[in-house]
């Protein structure tokens, strides 16, 4: 059981971003797809979300064997899918307590109610794991974080909605080395046998913290090259030029 | 003895003051019913009424009932503090009443409706809080209208003196569903110096209902006023809010959120008077527009000669959550002293994909989704209100409005 994508084609109007992507992901196992700009890393988490702007043109997904592609962004969610926006929005004059309540109001059966004090002590014990204070709870989703206080409370959420499959899209970048310690140490903290992570990055100073089981460079929509995690150190040491050579020994 | 008097004709009948309240009052009444008369109606041409729907302006066949209950829930009384309705204090506190009731001209349209209110006033509310007297929790008041083609025109008069505190919630709703009511409410809200008042009106009409409130502030020295108004019912409604700025230091926030659905049409219209400087003023004017709903929001900041080192400003924002709806924004300004600092600005926007995307994106279902930003965008301007039980009044208010909507 694990997240599955088979030759995978998506656009973004009427321009090809995604363009025949293999991947699995087995449950336990975090996977790293590193890339230059432009390879289509961060197309591939919003289509595996379900984005509106991205279209599939054809290949699959599948999450334990359910097709995601057929769910809507909320459905998908619901079912286990969780991506850490790389950008995430500010929601003006709505709590972060009440968005992550409504979050996980949305899963229960119709008609059953949350119970308020359970929900903001398991609330609490996350946030002091991300070293998140109290005051958080009050303020309005996003608005007015800075960024490395918007990336905590993305990995926040994700230790609440407790999903099977993780993406997290370039959660590193805009952060100082503390910040970054920290949204590690939530990312580990979620590590279990019956989780899957996706982990996009730019920069090798991450799995630093976070130990991938694989590493995979994505380069025109494809993934080009696989390996453990020593692959990231090779990047980091002569970066992506070997894309290049390829392309002229293609040409 | 009393006799019973058959209902009466708004526009057509003089008023009758009833017999215990003061001389002065009914000659007030008479004075104001001449002023009704001779004033002329609006017409399309008045700046005030532009965009306006002349339409609603028609009060053919309404009766001057006394069919609305009003009901005034007050928390613990510090010594010295006047809490009663309006013919009461007219009867037991009719120089204090005199001396502040409707002082004020209207000048933002409804001078006519102000005249017929009073003129036909009986009831309301009457609030006086003596110097340094601070009163914890809100004054609560529910005004139920009742009866078919019945007209009602509630006053509130609120007196705060030096230092003192106090807020005051005004709640309008109606007896059913059905029957066309008709609210004229005029407000005076005088803020004494160093004083905090705050002022909170709820408008939760049946949708065969139409309203004109009329709001005059006045701010004295290093005095804050909040005046918020909430509308969700009427099929009509108009508010005008005027606070006018009199002494250094004088704050006044100016504060409303209108959720218009279906056809409902709301016409807001705002004037902030600095007339001293040093003084400041905020107007946030919220309105979330569903259906073939329409909004006007036409306001303007005047700084007088010599009002220097003033702050105004004058935010109002639309939230179309359909594209059928009509939101009209008028701001305007005229300053005439220095070293002022002054902005206004509106905006219209649909509800942002990108929120709605994030929203989705945690597992929470479209509608819950869009109604959660609604909710948040209220919020915004709900929150400055700064009073727990008038927030939460509030909010639960809204929270009627929006699960009315599909």
């Amino acid at each position: 059981m694990s997240l599955v994508i088979k030759d995978l084609h998506a656009n973004v109007e009427d321009t090809p971003i995604l363009k025949g992507l293999n991947l699995e992901i087995p449950k336990g196992e975090i996977h790293a797809i590193m890339g230059p700009n432009g390879s289509g890393k961060s197309t591939l988490s919003k289509v595996i979300a379900g984005h509106d702007d991205y279209t599939v043109q054809s290949g699959s997904v599948t999450m334990d064997g359910e097709d995601l592609l057929e769910l809507d962004v909320d459905e998908r969610s619901r079912e286990g899918v969780f991506l850490a926006f790389q950008y995430p929005a500010e929601v003006p004059g709505v709590s972060n307590a009440n968005f992550i309540r409504a979050a996980l109001q949305a899963r229960l059966p119709k008609g059953e109610e949350l119970d308020a004090v359970a929900y903001y002590k398991n609330l609490y014990s996350k946030m002091d794991v991300l070293d998140m204070d109290r005051k958080f709870t009050a303020r309005a989703v996003n608005e007015g974080f800075s960024g490395g206080e918007k990336k905590r409370n993305e990995i926040l959420q994700m230790m609440m909605l407790e999903p099977k499959f993780c993406i997290l899209d370039e959660t590193d970048s805009g952060l100082d080395i503390d910040a970054l310690k920290i949204v590690a140490k939530g990312v580990n903290a979620m590590r279990s046998p019956d989780r899957g992570f996706l982990i996009i990055t730019h920069y090798q100073r991450l799995l630093d913290y976070i130990q991938p089981d694989h590493v995979h460079v994505m380069s025109d929509g494809q993934i080009v090259k696989s390996g453990d995690k020593d692959l990231a150190l090779e990047l980091e040491e002569s970066g992506y030029d070997f894309l290049k050579e390829g392309e002229l020994a293609n040409a | 003895m009393s006799t019973t008097i058959a209902p009466m004709n708004i526009l057509e009948t003089q008023p009758q003051t009833p017999a215990a309240f003061p001389a002065w009052f009914s000659d007030l009444q008479q004075q104001a019913w001449q002023e009704f008369l001779t004033t002329p109606m609006p017409t399309r041409k008045d700046e005030v009424w532009r965009f306006g729907n002349l339409k609603q302006l028609n009060f053919e066949g309404y009766l001057d009932e006394e069919n609305t209950q009003t009901e005034i829930s007050t928390p613990d009384l510090p010594e010295g503090v006047i809490c009663l309705p309006l013919d009461q204090a007219l009867e037991s506190h009719g120089e204090l009443v005199k001396e502040h009731f409707m002082k004020r001209e209207t000048r933002l349209g409804s001078a006519k409706f102000a005249a017929l209110h009073k003129a036909r006033v009986k009831n309301g509310l009457f609030v006086f809080v003596p110097d340094g007297v601070r009163v914890e929790q809100p004054i609560e008041v529910r005004h139920v209208l009742a009866g078919d083609a019945s007209a009602s025109f509630p006053h509130t008069l609120i007196i705060t003196g030096k230092n003192a505190e106090v807020s005051v919630f005004d709640h309008f709703s109606s007896a059913n569903d059905d029957d066309a009511g008709l609210c004229v409410a005029v407000n005076d809200l005088i803020a004494g110096d160093g004083s905090k008042l705050t002022y909170c009106a709820v408008q939760e009409l049946n949708l065969t209902s139409r309203m004109i409130q009329v709001n005059a502030t006045t701010v004295g020295r290093d005095a804050h006023a909040v005046a918020f108004t909430l509308n969700t019912g009427c099929q009509w409604a108009r508010n005008e809010s005027i606070s006018r700025l009199d002494a250094e230091g004088a704050h006044s926030d100016m504060l409303s959120c209108s959720i218009p659905t279906g056809t409902q049409q709301y016409d807001q219209r705002t004037y902030q008077h600095h007339a001293a400087p040093h003084t400041n003023s905020d107007l946030l004017y919220k309105n979330t527009l569903f259906g073939t709903s329409k909004t006007i929001f036409s306001g303007l900041i005047l700084v007088d000669q010599g009002a220097h080192y003033t702050d105004a400003y004058q935010t109002c924002r639309n939230l179309m959550m359909e594209d059928t709806a009509e939101a009209n924004s008028m701001p305007g300004l005229e300053i005439n002293a220095d070293q002022v600092k002054c902005s206004h600005g509106s905006t219209s926007a649909s509800i942002s994909d990108e929120e709605i995307f994030y929203l989705r994106a945690r597992g929470i279902a479209p509608r819950q989704a869009r109604r959660l930003i609604a909710n948040g965008f209220s919020v915004e301007a709900v929150e400055r209100i700064r009073q727990e039980r008038l927030e939460e009044l509030v909010l639960a208010a809204i929270d009627r409005k929006f699960s009315t909507i599909s």
